[in-house]
């Protein structure tokens, strides 16, 4: 065995490494919309926070408890500006669906996940508009398209950064 | 592939119950979701100290990216005047000449305009500003038009004070923190404002389109009044938003409503002033109730 990848091997990783990661990953990307400098006329960017979740529960089947979604989605309701509690509830509701759908379809491929993915994108999206409106703000429905298609869209390359994440996780 | 998932009890008891015990613990976190949702949507101010905290923590990198990075919004604005460059300068050309001679007429009525106030001994009272600020962030993944600016209550922004920019009204703060305050946008669909036709004094009130548009809506025609080119500004009725800033250009009209866009651009300003709000004087209010709106007072002198 050579020295590399003696070095790459088991090398002991703290638990935090391991854990925290993609913990971190989700949260850095709710907090996207409120760091960026740009004021929006309409929904723009996807909903980065969600797509990473999302992207690391099919890269890795068991990595989220089923009560994530409390404490990750409370941060993403108040970095996102969504009422509080919408994507506690959305988020929750994805995760039940994946495990039902993980049950019944046993054999992925790499296109079963983004549909997955795009379904549920569309499907948080929308329920988040409904509840937006529900306040009394928001608009038309029709203003969240864009953003459903580029969320779909950037899916993908979300999949590429958390599989790059992943392999600097594990030992 | 096929992955392995600790998710499968099979015959193991204990198993079982350990994943059924995760199915209730989801379904309680659903719960809390949705009485989360019940109370935000019942009191929109209730977690206002949760928000305060992040948009708190998040200022420092916005309000830093925000010096690096400007005009990011606009990138498609200056690729469409560059195509349009040829077209657009000749028509400039005669909209410059046509300004030229708008701007000396103005400048003669503004110079009455002061003559005539200070002969009826009236002050005015317009640069109530309580601080300037940058627009730094918004939320732009959600449906919510909300934009955040860096200045808060340590500068004496209070939630319900108007915001403008030099080009035209931006909205109204809708909370605030020491150093950050949530500006509720015009184009937000719970944004209601009441405006005025400049050329003859129209009433009527605009709404949020959720788009970057807004809809206004006459209070006493029976059929649109408004063309497209049409200047509203704000009327001052029912106090909150002073007199005449400008608010918007009416671009289509939609049955009995008509879509027009906002004079500022909230993507493309720097700067916004943020405004104690207007109180109109009690005596020059005739007795209202009926909700028809006064008709405008002396600040709007028509040409």
């Amino acid at each position: 065995m050579n020295g590399r990848s003696e070095a790459r091997l088991a090398r002991p990783r703290h638990v935090l490494h391991i854990r925290g990661t993609p913990i971190a990953t989700v949260l850095l990307g709710s907090m996207l919309p409120a760091l960026l400098p740009i004021v929006a006329q309409a929904p723009l960017l996807p909903p980065f926070g969600f797509m990473i979740f999302i992207a690391w529960r099919l890269l890795r089947a068991d990595i989220w408890p089923l009560w994530i979604g409390l404490p990750l989605g409370l941060f993403d309701d108040i970095m996102s500006g969504q009422p509080i509690g919408s994507a506690v509830l959305l988020w929750t509701i994805v995760l039940l669906g994946f495990e039902v759908e993980s049950q019944r379809h046993f054999w992925r491929d790499y296109r079963h996940d983004w549909l997955s993915a795009s379904v549920a994108i569309a499907f948080v999206l929308f329920g988040g508009w409904l509840f937006v409106w529900a306040s009394g703000h928001g608009g038309p429905a029709i203003q969240i398209l864009p953003q459903i298609a580029i969320g779909i869209g950037l899916f993908p390359f979300v999949v590429r950064i958390c599989a790059v994440l992943d392999r600097w996780r594990l030992p | 592939m096929a992955p392995p998932s600790k998710r499968r009890a099979g015959h193991d008891r204990k198993a079982q119950y350990g994943l059924f015990v995760s199915y209730v613990f989801a379904i309680g976190v659903a719960l809390v979701g949705i009485l989360l949702l019940i109370i935000s949507i019942a009191d929109p101010q209730g977690f206002a100290v949760l928000r305060t905290a992040g948009a708190e923590t998040t200022r420092p990198v916005a309000a830093g990216l925000k010096r690096l990075i400007l005009g990011i919004g606009n990138a498609d604005e200056a690729i469409g005047a560059y195509i349009n460059a040829g077209s657009q300068n000749s028509a400039l050309r005669r909209q410059v000449d046509a300004n030229r001679t708008k701007l000396i007429e103005a400048e003669a009525i503004r110079q009455e305009n002061l003559r005539l106030k200070r002969l009826l001994r009236l002050t005015e009272v317009d640069s109530d500003v309580v601080g300037a600020a940058h627009l730094i962030s918004s939320t732009s993944s959600s449906a919510e038009r909300v934009a955040r600016i860096d200045i808060g209550t340590s500068r004496g922004v209070l939630p319900g004070m108007p915001v403008r920019a030099p080009e035209g009204l931006v909205g109204r703060v809708l909370r605030a923190g020491p150093n950050t305050a949530d500006v509720l946008m015009i184009i937000d669909d719970g944004n209601v404002v009441p405006v005025r036709r400049t050329s003859d004094n129209v009433p009527g009130i605009s709404r949020g389109h959720g788009d970057g548009t807004v809809e206004i809506r006459a209070l006493n025609a029976e059929r649109n009044p408004f063309k497209p080119g049409d200047i509203v500004v704000t009327s001052g009725i029912g106090g909150l938003y002073r007199p005449n800033i400008p608010v918007a250009v009416v671009a289509r009209l939609d049955g009995d409503k008509a879509i027009a866009i906002p004079l500022a651009n909230p993507s493309r300003i720097e700067l916004v002033a943020v405004q104690r709000p207007y109180q109109p004087e009690p005596d020059s209010k005739p007795t209202t109730g009926t909700g028809v709106p006064a008709p405008p007072t002396s600040t709007s002198v028509a040409p």
